[in-house]
């Protein structure tokens, strides 16, 4: 019964992730030639193959979720790390990528 | 007040320049907080103890500059009660002097955490703020042990290369954001960072330089009014050794 509960309450915080990151993509696009496509949701690409960002764009992008990330939850997190970069797969490829990576290490540090 | 920033203009706003002072409780710190009041700017300052002095356009936070949860906690308390950053002036360092084959290890990573850690962990921190405005101005603080190749100094003057590699990188890397990141290099001026060195080392120090005097705290704040102008939007990734060095 537990697991459930945590199961559903970790979905809660990665639909919250998701709307957290699409609103700092949507503000990023405002800037970029070709944009995220945020209609696609989770399923947006962001870096790395089939994405749309320059490496400097993703900075730009991983330093507003941050910010987002320590104003919603008051959660200190940097995100681009060893640990980010020893991931199999990129937890900056997609927009669901990036939430479910978030919420993994928001997990870690609670 | 008004002040008009930016880049080629482009953000300009009507209030007080935002300006984060490391190292405030004392010395030169302490005199530029008061120097950048006095100017009318917003002053934020912080060290390890609390501050014996008030005014009502400072506030002080007690923080370790090496430790990152601490610098995370300013730069909030900035972005929180500011909204901004303009200015961010890196003065807090401790000095360290002994006989290279002497010195502890304790030492070279005290030093070493405090020079070049907090001053990339303030570099870091208050860019991303100062990025949002696209402006900002950043000063390190390295010394004249530096290009003097000071003996018994081989740690503090490593430390303060650092600071150096770190401002010219930074200052490529911040470019974009209009954010200018400098160093200034202060020769030895009497505060508490050389109380523990012997006059006859001074002495030969000072005869060093082209100008052979202590250095002031205004001979600093010069340096860096002249980093902070928003006309020295060209002028980045400098290092200005002072007396001559």
């Amino acid at each position: 019964m537990l697991g459930d509960r945590e199961k559903i309450m970790a979905t809660e915080l990665y639909n919250k992730l998701i709307e957290l990151i699409i609103v700092q993509a949507e503000e990023l696009n405002e800037g970029l030639k070709i944009q995220i496509d945020v209609a696609a949701g989770e399923n947006a690409a962001l870096f790395g193959e089939g994405g749309v960002l320059k490496s400097i764009e993703l900075v730009n992008l991983i330093v507003a979720v941050e910010q987002a990330v320590e104003d919603e939850f008051n959660v200190f997190l940097t995100l681009a790390d060893e640990k980010a970069m020893s991931q199999k797969k990129s937890p900056f490829r997609t927009i669901g990528a990036l939430a479910a990576y978030i919420e993994k290490r928001m997990q870690e540090e609670s | 007040m008004t002040t008009s920033f930016g880049n080629d203009g482009i953000t300009s706003h009507n209030s007080a320049p935002v300006t984060l002072i490391t190292g405030t409780s004392r010395g030169i710190g302490r005199f530029l907080a008061n120097h950048y009041l006095e100017q009318g700017h917003k002053v934020i300052g912080c060290s390890r103890k609390p501050a014996d002095w008030i005014h009502p356009n400072y506030e002080h936070h007690i923080a370790d500059v090496a430790q990152e949860s601490d610098v995370k906690q300013v730069l909030k308390a900035v972005r929180t009660n500011h909204g901004r950053l303009d200015n961010l002036i890196n003065n807090a360092g401790i000095a360290a002097m002994n006989h290279f084959l002497l010195t502890p290890t304790s030492v070279v990573e005290k030093v070493f955490n405090t020079n070049v850690v907090g001053t990339f962990l303030f570099c870091r921190e208050s860019a991303r703020l100062m990025k949002k405005n696209n402006f900002g101005r950043i000063v390190n603080f390295s010394t004249v042990a530096v290009p003097l190749k000071l003996e018994g100094e081989a740690v503090y003057a490593a430390s303060k290369a650092a600071v150096i590699c770190l401002t010219q990188v930074a200052a490529r890397e911040f470019a974009e954001f209009g954010i200018t990141v400098n160093a200034v290099g202060p020769t030895p001026i009497k505060t508490d960072l050389i109380a523990g060195v012997s006059e006859e080392k001074i002495e030969a120090l000072l005869n060093r330089q082209a100008i052979p005097r202590f250095g002031t705290f205004e001979d600093v704040a010069n340096v860096i009014d002249f980093f902070l102008k928003k006309e020295s939007s060209f002028i980045t990734g400098q290092v200005v050794m002072l007396g001559g060095v």
